[in-house]
């Protein structure tokens, strides 16, 4: 183990947690709007977000993510995913993992287990950055409103994730699906990419999924 | 708008993704407490302005959040090629380029 100081940050008493949208009550939207939506917004809120950062090029660094996590360590640009994680490449030397809610502080100590004695940093940055997923036949074209990155499918394939300019701001664009996207957001302005969304996505239909 | 190549990311992305950082290529003395105030102060607040190409440090502000090297022609705005910081350009300036008539 590292001489880091690793602890458990989400409460595990029945503090109440309340996600970057908790304000906008999208629970009380789910099932409303159009019947045929061509948009489908669902909040996957308060996972547990990791950065690693390490360096690429070691094998063991490479073979140590893996032992930890059973995913391989992803290449420039692409997204691998195992169940409900996933882990995405956001720079030469940095990598986002995301893990399904309160498994985050295991996941962290097994990493720095398996990756003892390396120059690494495993950094929980769950509260900070909050996870939208957007579904539907016209989720693309909501995309193409939004940011100057081309999303056709030729450039864009299903597993690739970028960071890039999206409307006034930056985020992260993954594909997980032939019509899912993710976008990593910021928590900070989560509300503004709420109404953004919703904005650009109007003339299409824009439903809430739970 | 432009299209820049980042060589970590390996795809051209519009140019608004990316700020300028200035000059490439500018070694810190070595010991700093031995220049004289002329050195330190080139060092800090002087920089080639040329016309023709220049070699700038570029940041992937938008994606990957690294810093990389570019060749541009200041003249045609022309970016010729970008690489990581460590190596050296393939284009350089073939000889100072002052032509006549220019105000030296």
């Amino acid at each position: 183990m590292t001489t880091a100081n690793v602890y458990q940050q989400r409460p595990t008493t029945e503090a109440k947690a309340e996600s970057p949208l908790f304000h906008a009550d999208l629970k009380s939207l789910i099932g409303k709007g159009r019947s045929n939506p061509g948009v489908v917004l669902r909040e996957k809120k308060l996972l547990g977000h990791l950065t690693i950062r390490g360096n690429g090029h070691d094998p063991a660094f490479a073979a140590g993510v893996h032992k930890a996590l059973g995913m391989e360590l992803p290449g420039a640009l692409a997204l691998v995913s195992s169940g409900d994680s996933s882990i995405q490449w956001l720079g030469p030397d940095e990598w986002l993992l995301i893990v399904p809610t309160g498994e985050e502080f295991a996941v962290e100590q097994k990493l720095r287990e398996a990756l003892a004695g390396l120059h690494i940093a495993v950094v929980n940055v769950s509260g900070g950055q909050s996870l939208l997923e957007l579904t539907g036949p016209k989720v693309r074209e909501v995309l193409m409103k939004s940011t100057s990155y081309d999303v056709h499918p030729n450039n864009f394939p299903v597993g690739k994730a970028i960071g890039t300019v999206f409307a006034k701001s930056q985020l992260v664009i993954r594909r997980t699906g032939e019509e899912t996207w993710e976008l990593v957001i910021r928590r900070s302005f989560a509300d503004y990419w709420w109404l953004w969304l919703q904005d650009a996505s109007a003339e299409y239909g824009l439903s809430v999924a739970a | 708008m432009l299209h820049i190549f980042c060589p970590h990311c390996g795809e051209l992305r519009s140019e608004e993704e990316f700020h300028v950082s200035g000059q490439a290529h500018i070694p810190r003395p070595l010991d700093p407490a031995a220049c004289t105030d002329e050195e330190w102060g080139d060092y800090m607040f002087f920089r080639d302005n040329p016309r023709g190409l220049h070699h700038e440090l570029w940041i992937h502000a938008a994606g990957c959040r690294q810093y990389f090297n570019t060749t541009r022609d200041t003249v045609t705005y022309e970016i010729l090629e970008t690489y990581p910081i460590g190596t050296q350009p393939q284009f350089v300036n073939p000889a100072p380029a002052i032509r006549k008539g220019d105000q030296v």
